[in-house]
């Protein structure tokens, strides 16, 4: 990567003299070459000192690193390390749980999405998110489903307009060959690699911004989940893709950068090729050599 | 090792063994299908017994008359059907809101405390006898409007009602998957659409069994309505005067002393019986979605 540059606010930070971004000037545990590995024009979304916390159990602690723009960041750990629940804070999804709650920034556009007048909402409209289990409405068909952020948000549009945006999500969503004849059938009659597609689907079918994928192919056989990153990878030329994955084979498949975290804490970040071939922290050498995890 | 017999070193089972499990199991099986079968032979029973008492009296002068002066022979019980029809649909209006709302709210905006608290005052509402709240419907309308009257019956059935639905709604909304709610939440759709649209559908079987039983309870009711509506012996559909019901009907002809009386409180309880049967039958019949195996 080259030379560290800071972002957004950080900027200001610098240019009042203060010290090169890596973390200090926070006065937290940062290693250089966690924000600063992301140019600051290709950052998207930024997550500065973020902790979350179900009830008293302080699930991540203290991250920050910034998404690139049109790119696939991984997001890699053992089991509880808290990967989920940092992708589930970029989307205000984190709080939904009972005694949840998130501190710190992340912020999309130069605004932070934890900011007072901010409505959670929104943010998830322009932030959308994937599920570990596939969850199609099952009350719902096929075309419904896809469709389900216009018809549960009540939307006017014209029926022939919602076909088109239902017919471009499944072709985004590489399932419109498998489904076409058949949109009015119960989504849940969908095989379940199907069923994940067509979630994603649903997701895109709102032009989100960002997609957050929370273990998308973890219930899911080979094939399937061969379809679905292929899909990723395809997605990340139009949108900035977030996935979290205890498979490390998938990371180095789909992702362009990739973040190691263990007990909460990010250890490691950057280029997915680095990640994996020269490893700087030795923690991460040891889960990506199979020690442990 | 520890074997599956008790003996070192080997799975098998002697002979007395496996014939002592073979005679456990089948005394096992064969009292948990006598008891299945009791149970039943109970309810076909009751309802074979009603059918053969009931049944020869209905005809439709029955069904669409008036009743006659006491110890004159014929007359009807239409004023009891529909009084009761009144009586139990202006209770469902009142309490199934209530119930619903109440369970939505303690169900899906969790606080544990008060959601003990609401739920043990539910429990204890299904446990006070109808007698009382029929007393309690007495004092808080019947005395100070100075006369019996169908609005206080139907507040008598709506009290025994609201609890009812309160338990089986509660319940039918936690079977919910939250994958479901995380699924719309992630689309950005506001949290009360959430319930109304997603949570509620999904469980929309399991409110309308609720529904129906507390329906069923309330047509079945006659304490509460002996000091409030006190029943009628003329035609009147209107519930700020005494409205007639089939359960008081069969209460006072039972205990008449003409045999005419006798059969009429036969074919009363027949016609209840058709009534709660029609009526769960029509509820399923309407809600049924169109993904409803």
């Amino acid at each position: 990567m080259a030379q560290p540059q800071a972002t957004g606010q950080q900027q200001t930070e610098r240019t009042n003299g203060a010290q090169p971004v890596n973390g200090m000037q926070f006065g937290i545990d940062v290693k250089p070459g966690m924000i600063d590995v992301v140019p600051d024009e290709e950052a998207r979304l930024i997550v500065r000192n973020v902790h979350a916390y179900y009830g008293e159990a302080h699930a991540v602690k203290d991250i920050t690193f910034a998404m690139r723009s049109r790119k696939v960041t991984a997001i890699i750990g053992p089991s509880g390390c808290g990967k989920s629940t940092l992708l589930r804070c970029m989307n205000r999804m984190h709080e939904e749980q009972r005694a949840a709650r998130v501190e710190g920034q992340i912020i999309l556009d130069g605004e932070n999405i934890y900011d007072r007048s901010v409505d959670p909402v929104l943010v998830r409209r322009r932030i959308g998110m994937v599920f570990q289990k596939p969850n199609p409405f099952p009350t719902m068909s096929i075309a419904d489903n896809v469709l389900a952020g216009y018809k549960l948000n009540r939307v006017r549009a014209g029926k022939g307009d919602l076909a088109e945006r239902c017919e471009v999500a499944l072709r985004r969503a590489a399932l419109w060959d498998e489904v076409k004849d058949q949109l009015n059938r119960p989504g849940t009659d969908l095989s379940g690699g199907q069923q994940q597609r067509l979630c994603i689907a649903r997701s895109l079918a709102v032009d989100p911004e960002i997609l957050l994928m929370d273990e998308p192919c973890s219930a899911l056989d080979p094939l399937a989940t061969a379809r679905i990153e292929d899909l990723v990878k395809e997605l990340s030329q139009e949108i900035t893709v977030v996935i979290v994955t205890h498979n490390m084979q998938q990371a180095a498949r789909v992702s362009d950068m990739t973040a190691f975290m263990l007990l909460g804490r990010m250890i490691e970040y950057g280029p997915t090729t680095d990640m994996f071939t020269t490893p700087r922290d030795e923690r991460t050498e040891a889960y990506i050599t199979g020690r442990f995890g | 090792m520890a074997t599956l017999t008790g003996r070192r070193g080997s799975f098998a089972a002697t002979r007395g063994e496996i014939r002592k499990r073979r005679i456990i199991d089948r005394l096992m099986v064969g009292s948990m299908i006598a008891v299945t079968a009791l149970v039943c032979s109970v309810l076909f029973i009751i309802i074979a017994y009603i059918f053969y008492r009931g049944v020869s009296y209905i005809n439709w002068e029955f069904l669409t008359s008036n009743p006659r002066p006491v110890g004159s022979e014929g007359g009807g019980i239409v004023n009891a059907i529909v009084g009761s029809l009144i009586l139990v649909g202006i209770a469902s209006v009142m309490a199934v809101p209530v119930g619903v709302g109440a369970a939505i709210f303690i169900g899906e905006f969790p606080s544990p405390r008060l959601q003990r608290a609401v739920r043990f005052m539910a429990d204890v509402l299904t446990g006070v006898p109808s007698i009382v709240v029929g007393l309690f419907a007495y004092a808080l309308i019947v005395e100070p409007t100075g006369t019996f009257s169908g609005w206080a019956g139907s507040a008598a059935l709506g009290f025994i009602i609201v609890p009812i639905v309160l338990i089986t709604a509660q319940e039918a909304l936690r079977l919910v998957p939250g994958s479901l709610r995380e699924a719309a939440l992630a689309l950005g759709v506001p949290r009360w659409r959430v319930i109304m649209l997603v949570v509620v559908p999904a469980a929309r079987r399991a409110l309308l069994t609720g529904l129906i039983l507390a329906t069923a309870r309330a047509l079945g009711e006659t304490a509460p309505l002996i000091f409030t509506t006190l029943g009628n012996n003329f035609w009147n559909t209107d519930p700020s005067r005494p409205l007639s019901a089939l359960p008081l009907v069969i209460y006072r002809y039972a205990v008449g002393p003409y045999q005419e009386e006798h059969r009429q409180a036969w074919a009363a309880a027949f016609m209840l019986l058709a009534v709660v049967f029609f009526i769960s039958l029509m509820t399923r019949v309407v809600f049924r979605s169109r993904y409803e195996e």
